[in-house]
């Protein structure tokens, strides 16, 4: 029980850490690194959901059945995104470079 | 240097960021308190999977629901991987270098050697799903990781795949999951509300076409665009 919130919570505080970098980035690189750290906190928290009691062996199927099927998605989701990216690197004037200077992270650099 | 770190500061204190913290921390909260009053002792759907288990078809449990008992779901996330497929391929064409390098014979022979344990480790995945942890996304997992493997040594006749064979590819697990469904429409009056007596082979059916797909779209997402003969036709014209 303790277990399955730790594994919880540690989900939790990915997803939240992905969720600011979501926001607060504006490169999309780095967009797409925030969304997929999101994405794994969330399988996180259902995996641990689904967890019952060490040595039984007896998992709850529906929330493994979601991120099997999540993972794959994550992928392609992933993959069509940078695509997507290098598009508007492409197709744009102002260089990606140039857009980071708005950015509350790169401050420092 | 002084106006540098001065427009540090002044970036620190942006009042945007501190409004985004702010509702961060709050949602933390939300979030947090709500993983606390979660009660993981109590009734869950396990035990509805494990009284329908017997008229599944299978008996793993996770492949029940994936393709049974939620099969709504995985038809949908197959076409979604479709979809981006789909996208990529429309965007740009594969970005593969005109004169390849040429791999160490070390790296070919580990290809060489690799892949079609690889194929036979995915198939073996898929005809384990029925009864233990594995099945089609497991499968097409691996089989997509062959035709990594392949794309990023580089083997020169991956260049000039043809794009009907790797659409026919991409579109077999899709299309048969589809008609099965559509089938069952018909036989039962239910979508993907499997005959009993067939629900075995039609799952083996589905996963197998299913882990093909699977396989070729995330080697064409890595590939990252469609292939050379694709789209050209109409150009000719």
């Amino acid at each position: 029980m303790i277990t399955n919130m730790l594994y919880s919570l540690g989900g939790v505080a990915l997803f939240i850490m992905g969720l600011f970098a979501l926001i607060a980035c504006s490169h999309p690189l780095r967009k797409i690194l925030a969304v997929n750290i999101m994405a794994t906190g969330i399988f996180l928290i259902l995996i641990a959901t689904a967890y019952k009691q060490a040595g039984t062996g007896e998992i709850d199927p529906v929330p493994h059945a979601m991120v099997l099927t999540g993972i794959v998605v994550s992928v392609s989701v992933t993959a069509l995104a940078l695509i997507l990216a290098c598009r508007v690197q492409e197709t744009s004037n102002r260089s990606l470079s140039q857009k980071q200077a708005n950015d509350f992270t790169s401050s420092g650099e | 240097m002084t106006s540098h770190s001065i427009q540090n500061k002044r970036k620190r204190f942006d009042p945007v960021l501190l409004l985004v913290l702010l509702l961060i921390v709050f949602l933390t909260g939300l979030l947090v308190q709500g993983i606390l009053s979660t009660d993981y002792m109590g009734s869950r759907l396990a035990d509805d999977v494990a009284r329908f288990q017997d008229i599944s078809g299978v008996e793993s449990p996770v492949t029940a629901v994936l393709l049974n008992f939620r099969g709504y779901d995985t038809l949908l996330e197959v076409m979604v991987l479709l979809m981006a497929v789909v996208g990529v391929w429309s965007l740009t064409r594969a970005p593969f270098p005109r004169r390849p390098i040429a791999p160490s014979p070390v790296q070919l022979a580990v290809v060489r050697l690799l892949t079609p344990l690889m194929v036979l480790f995915a198939f073996y995945l898929v005809w384990q799903g029925s009864h233990l942890a594995g099945g089609a996304f497991q499968g097409g997992a691996v089989l997509g990781a062959a035709c990594v493997l392949m794309l990023v040594s580089e083997l020169p006749w991956l260049k000039n795949t043809p794009s009907r064979s790797l659409r026919v590819g991409l579109l077999i697990g899709p299309v048969v999951f589809l008609g099965v469904a559509i089938l069952c429409i018909i036989l039962q009056g239910t979508l993907l509300d499997y005959p009993q007596e067939w629900g075995g082979p039609l799952l083996l059916l589905i996963e197998t076409t299913c882990a093909i797909s699977i396989g070729l779209t995330l080697a064409c997402l890595f590939a990252g665009g469609r292939p050379k003969d694709d789209l050209t036709r109409r150009k000719k014209q």
